[in-house]
């Protein structure tokens, strides 16, 4: 299949490693949290507070906080907007992010 | 000496902010441009991240020309020392500030850095400029929270500025003008993309055929998107609608079914499309709350602007799609006006319209054209028969369509804000900007100006120094 980076021609740096949930993914330097999670085929990263349903990327641009995700600890952040740095270790957030 | 010259902040770094900040710098008033992406480009011209090092950006792109002219500028400008450019900076609130006596209007922009949001910064100013653009609007239908059911911007975004796609094969639906690109541009991308479902029905571009053939330019990039779906054998569904998104934990299928002419679903013509994406959307809203918290007037859901694209506070500036959604050519034009209005005015001297004539022609042009399109693309007349009961509609706080209609029917909500107190939709992190005209439109009450207090939620610890952090230093 062709990708959107053949198409715009991108040579990023090398891929480094971050986690989700414990698990090692890939990232490339540049990419969102939703950018790599996406790329590793994943598509939703937390579940709501009142039915416990799973979202991800909704407006992909800030507005509708569907995709809040935990980033080293740190609940509630944006995946459409926050860029991963090697090492990350990225959480499926539950409810509130603060419930455990 | 630059720091002598008048002091404009531009919140925003769309068409419409950019094209001001390179007008209002050319004509001698230092600038600060201030956005909340790491990039310059706004919606239209989207950037990818730097370090995924694009060689051809330009392949996801139309009017590429028009952004390197504006670009460049931009960085003759930075480098001449009359503009800044803050990137990476989230504004909250823009407030007025007392100045002494004669010394005309003065303002702090407040904002928050990075994409963590947590440590603030403020500008102060002689005069601002809102060019903060608009969001997408979508309507409520069932399963349209599963993941992989995306805004048809979002989708956009995350292509243009990650080169990233959230599956393999998409169905783009809803209603606009902007569902052209984003089909082209996934299926330019690789994705299979099954079907582009339009709600309006080829008659009612008949019917506008004069206001739309009075922009032929405008047409013949409608045609060439039209072309290039051809060529990627997309199927074009007009008079068509998405009455439900399936799947258990993600998107697996749309069902897709035909419009009667008054809007109504046609009962029996219901077909299953399978996609693991879904990019839909049902036009733009302008962002406001900048200008709401400075009390500017608005004109139904857009910011009001004069012919210099002066708002009606003292200072304020308004440009692009907060002023009415239109397109990137009409942000450039009204963004040129805005900037070479606050210069004159900001160097004490009466503008002279003629000097930019062309710019106001494009204007006109454009907002008749859009005006033509707008009522072209209207949702459905009936798509709040397709909110079922338990259709979720307040995505935050997940307030269904029974809930609200009970506010209304059962409670006697009369008002927006009634049923927003009774139900919280709206109540959640993303203030309403989702849910606010599904549930105006299923509780009839029509919208009304939200009032936000800021544009982005505030850690407490910030709020509680605002106004104690020292101005950032002018330091290009
Ligand atoms: C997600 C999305 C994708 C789109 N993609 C396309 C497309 O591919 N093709 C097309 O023809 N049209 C597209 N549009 C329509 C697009 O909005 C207009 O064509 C055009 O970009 C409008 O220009 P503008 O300058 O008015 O606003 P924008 O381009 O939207 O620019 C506004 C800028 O303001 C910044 N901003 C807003 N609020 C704040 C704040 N509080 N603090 C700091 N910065 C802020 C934003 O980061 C943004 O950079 C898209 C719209 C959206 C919402
Ligand atoms: S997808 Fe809407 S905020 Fe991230």
């Amino acid at each position: 299949m062709r990708s959107p980076r053949d198409l715009a021609d991108a040579r990023p740096g090398p891929a480094f490693t971050v986690t989700l949930d414990g698990r090692e993914i890939e990232a490339l330097p540049g990419q969102t949290v939703a950018a790599a999670l996406w790329t590793a085929g994943i598509t939703s990263w937390r579940t709501t507070r009142g039915a416990g349903r799973p979202r991800g990327v909704f407006c992909g641009i800030g507005v509708c906080f569907d995709c809040l995700v935990t980033v080293n600890d740190r609940p509630n952040q944006r995946a459409c907007l926050v860029p991963l740095n090697p090492g990350d270790a990225i959480r499926t957030q539950e409810g509130t992010g603060h419930d455990e | 000496m630059t720091s002598e010259r008048p002091h404009l902040a531009v919140i925003g770094a769309g068409p419409a902010g950019l094209a001001a900040t390179v007008a209002a710098a050319s004509h001698g008033v230092r600038v600060t441009l201030v956005d909340a992406s790491a990039e310059a480009g706004g919606q239209f011209y989207r950037q990818p991240a730097a370090e995924l090092r694009a060689r051809r950006p330009q392949a996801l792109h139309h009017g590429w020309r028009t952004w390197e002219l504006l670009r460049d500028e931009l960085r003759t400008h930075v480098r001449a020392g009359l503009v800044r450019h803050l990137s990476d900076h989230h504004v909250w609130c823009v407030e007025r500030r007392r100045t002494a006596a004669g010394a005309g209007p003065g303002f702090t922009v407040h904002a928050l850095l990075g994409p963590e949001q947590q440590d603030p910064a403020e500008v102060r100013a002689d005069a601002v400029l809102l060019a903060t653009g608009g969001y997408e609007k979508v309507l409520p239908f069932p399963g349209w929270t599963l993941p992989g059911v995306v805004t048809a911007g979002g989708a956009q975004a995350m292509l243009k500025g990650t080169l990233t796609v959230g599956g393999r094969t998409a169905v783009v639906a809803g209603t606009g003008p902007l569902l052209l690109p984003v089909a082209t541009g996934l299926a330019a991308a690789g994705v299979d993309v099954a079907a582009l479902v339009e709600s309006a029905a080829p008659k009612a571009f008949v019917r506008r055929a004069r206001a739309l053939a009075a922009e032929p330019g405008k047409v013949a990039e409608g045609a060439r998107y039209a072309a290039e779906l051809l060529g990627h054998r997309v199927r074009l569904l007009a008079g068509h609608t998405v009455v439900e998104a399936h799947g258990a934990e993600r998107l697996e299928a749309v069902t897709v079914a035909a419009l009667d002419p008054d809007g109504r679903v046609r009962p029996g013509t219901g077909r299953r499309i399978p996609c693991d994406t879904l990019a839909v959307g049902h036009g733009m809203l302008p962002h406001t709350d900048l200008a709401e918290t400075l009390g500017c007037r608005l004109d139904g859901p857009d910011v009001h602007a004069d012919d210099e694209q002066r708002t009606d506070v003292p200072g304020v500036w308004a440009a692009g799609e907060t002023t009415g959604i239109g397109g990137a050519a009409l942000a450039l034009a009204e963004g040129h006006i805005a900037g070479r209005s606050a210069a004159a005015r900001l160097h004490g001297t009466e503008p002279d319209p003629d000097e930019w004539a062309a710019a106001t022609r494009t204007r006109t042009r454009l907002r008749a054209f859009f005006a033509a399109l707008d009522a072209v693309h209207a949702p459905p007349a009936h798509w709040t028969e397709q909110v079922t009961d338990d259709t979720v509609v307040c995505r935050c706080e997940e307030v269904t369509g029974g809930e609200i209609r009970a506010a209304v029917k059962d409670l006697g909500a009369a008002d927006l804000r009634t049923v927003k107190l009774l139900t919280r939709a709206g109540m959640g992190w993303c203030q309403g900007r989702v849910c606010g005209p599904a549930v105006a439109g299923l509780t009839g009450c029509g919208s009304t100006a939200s009032r936000r207090p800021f544009a982005r939620p505030v850690p407490l610890g910030v709020l509680a120094r605002a106004g104690e952090t020292e101005d950032l230093e002018w330091n290009p």
